[in-house]
């Protein structure tokens, strides 16, 4: 693959997380807001969420395009504005995929099952 | 010459109100992926039963954690928001628009931003 269809490729994989991500970040704000204003305890969360497959598959989604997200962000900052490159820096952006895909996943499960 | 003309360009460019959309969407990006792990750290805890959930959630309850909570909602707003500018820019037809666009990114995060902090106030009970 050339160098320019693989940043292609990244890029066209950041924007459309992005767009994944402008739907679900919208919904958890609305999440955030109804449990702050609600004043929901630990219980009363979990009651809403253990079972409801719709949530977990929600925060699934949510949580893989932050795990496509993010890395990538933080990739374009460090080839700017530290100049890092190459493979050591592919490694690097995919072990950062994994440890928030792994733990975000876990999360959802912990608060689904 | 060369390298003054870059100056000269980048403090031109850095006094450009996109320069500073560019910068924040960048730090607050950086700032809430640093934050995640320990986002997802908290919602493991509902593992070991809605107590130890709870346990945290008190803890939370600090002002000053709830001051670092408030600014992480303010950050997602705020890249939320810095999002829907970039796609709208490279996806959307151009418009004559800029400026109100800029005015509508600052008011939806400021709308955001207090609505939480009155979410989260007492008055609310």
């Amino acid at each position: 693959m050339t160098e320019a269809r693989r940043q292609t490729l990244l890029w066209l994989a950041q924007r459309a997380s992005a767009a994944v991500l402008a739907v679900c970040v919208t919904a958890h704000l609305a999440t955030i807001f109804y449990v702050a204003r609600e004043h929901l305890g630990a219980a009363e969360i979990l009651d809403r969420t253990r079972g409801s497959w719709m949530l977990a598959m929600f925060y699934a989604v949510f949580v893989v395009a932050a795990a496509v997200h993010a890395p990538l962000g933080v990739r374009a900052i460090c080839e700017e504005w530290l100049g890092w490159r190459g493979r050591p820096l592919d490694r690097a952006t995919l072990v950062a995929a994994a440890l928030l895909l792994a733990p975000g996943l876990g999360a959802v499960w912990a608060v689904f099952a | 010459m060369s390298a003054v003309v870059f100056r000269r360009n980048g403090w031109r460019a850095r006094s450009h109100p996109a320069y500073w959309a560019f910068v924040t969407h960048r730090l607050s990006g950086l700032l809430l992926t640093a934050f995640l792990p320990v986002h997802f750290l908290v919602l493991a805890q509902a593992l070991n039963g809605p107590a130890a959930l709870d346990s945290v959630l008190r803890w939370t309850e600090q002002p000053l954690v709830r001051f670092v909570e408030w600014t992480v909602v303010a950050l997602l707003a705020i890249h939320l928001i810095g999002g829907l500018r970039l796609l709208a820019i490279e996806w959307l037809p151009r418009h004559g628009w800029r400026n109100s666009r800029r005015s509508l990114a600052v008011g939806a995060v400021l709308l955001v931003a207090l609505g939480f902090a009155l979410a989260l106030s007492p008055e609310s009970t």
